[in-house]
């Protein structure tokens, strides 16, 4: 079955593996997942999928505005057809089976006993911003030599294509430009430990983004599930 | 937010540690799987230095091995596979880190003892 849940990356520590060996591992807080709304293929949407809503949003301090919570009636209108009492700051959905939709219901909280100890995961979120960087930096480019007469050429990406023909660069070429601040995804990472009472999972090994960063959980795609 | 990651590591870190640091002598009981077998390892030298904090704490141990060379392990301080620690000598050092034994041999590599700790 395929499963899903939103997060906020907390950090990153280290935990005893059954061999004994340390391990990273980033803690994720998953907290007040919930189940807003369910897309078959059958529905208008055509494909089958799961929108989840993710942190709570918080009352607006003021009297008499329009709405009463931090968002936009808009927004807060998804949450009142789904019938959920708090609405949540963050929507995303991910594609699952069609049979996989009778498994959530709509209005139902998720939390970290989702997944289980051990199990693969794939995590996605947006990378750390490093701004507009060098191709050394951006491409893991080698750069020039350091002595032998280089001169004003140490961190260049060198040639960038051929003369007269073709007489164009070619598309894709590695060049330097904005770096990060990118949806990414880290693949197969496993499950190391949960914590149902504060409802937060850590994985084995490095997640995309900052601390307090959204990240999403998804079962992995490319390993087979024990 | 770091209340979480303590959570965490609740329950990997060590029960028993005795109190040591920086100049005392101990010895490490470390456990060495061997194919099959597990057998203790003891590693007995001057603490060098400890670093971290939570799970992720460890101890850098310095000895004098055979043919006077000297030989530095770092050991996690929570890890499983360390059965134990003893303390075998208190140290009066003046510094927290002391990397300048690297440098030093035979009677100035040396460390004065302490006959006890206040405060423990």
């Amino acid at each position: 079955m395929k499963k899903a849940l939103l997060g906020r990356k907390m950090g990153m520590t280290q935990v005893f593996d059954a061999n004994g060996d340390r391990v990273g591992v980033t803690v994720i807080d998953v907290d007040s997942n919930v189940v807003v709304q369910k897309k078959s293929s059958d529905g208008p949407e055509g494909y089958s999928a799961v929108k989840l809503g993710f942190d709570r949003a918080k009352k607006l301090e003021k009297e008499g505005e329009e709405s009463e919570w931090r968002l936009s009636l808009p927004e807060v209108g998804v949450f009142e057809n789904a019938g959920i009492d708090v609405p949540r700051k963050h929507l995303k959905e991910f594609r699952c089976e069609e049979a996989d939709l009778e498994a959530y219901e709509v209005g139902e909280e998720l939390g970290a006993d989702l997944f289980r100890v051990g199990e693969w995961v794939d995590v996605t979120g947006t990378s750390k911003g490093r701004g507009f960087t060098g191709v050394m930096k951006r491409h893991n480019f080698s750069g020039a030599p350091g002595s032998h007469g280089t001169h004003e050429y140490f961190r260049h990406g060198g040639a960038i294509g051929q003369s007269a023909d073709p007489a164009r660069v070619f598309p894709g070429i590695k060049m330097p430009g904005q770096s990060g601040d990118k949806r990414t995804t880290i693949q197969n990472l496993r499950v190391a430990k949960i914590i149902e009472d504060e409802n937060a999972i850590a994985v084995t090994g490095s997640v995309p983004g900052s601390k307090g960063g959204l990240v999403m959980l998804r079962t992995a795609v490319k390993k087979q599930q024990t | 937010m770091d209340n979480l990651l303590r959570k965490v590591e609740e329950g990997e870190t060590r029960e028993e540690l005795p109190h040591f640091r920086s100049g005392d002598t101990i010895r490490v009981h470390q456990l060495i799987r061997e194919g099959e077998k597990e057998r203790v390892q003891i590693f007995e030298g001057i603490v060098v230095a400890r670093k971290g904090s939570g799970v992720s704490e460890t101890v850098t141990v310095r000895k004098i091995s055979v043919g006077g060379i000297g030989v530095e392990k770092i050991f996690p301080i929570h890890s499983p596979r360390i059965e134990k620690f003893e303390v075998v000598n208190i140290g009066r050092v003046r510094r927290a880190k002391l990397y300048y034994l690297r440098d030093r041999a035979g009677k100035s590599a040396r460390v004065q003892t302490k006959r006890d700790r206040k405060g423990v």
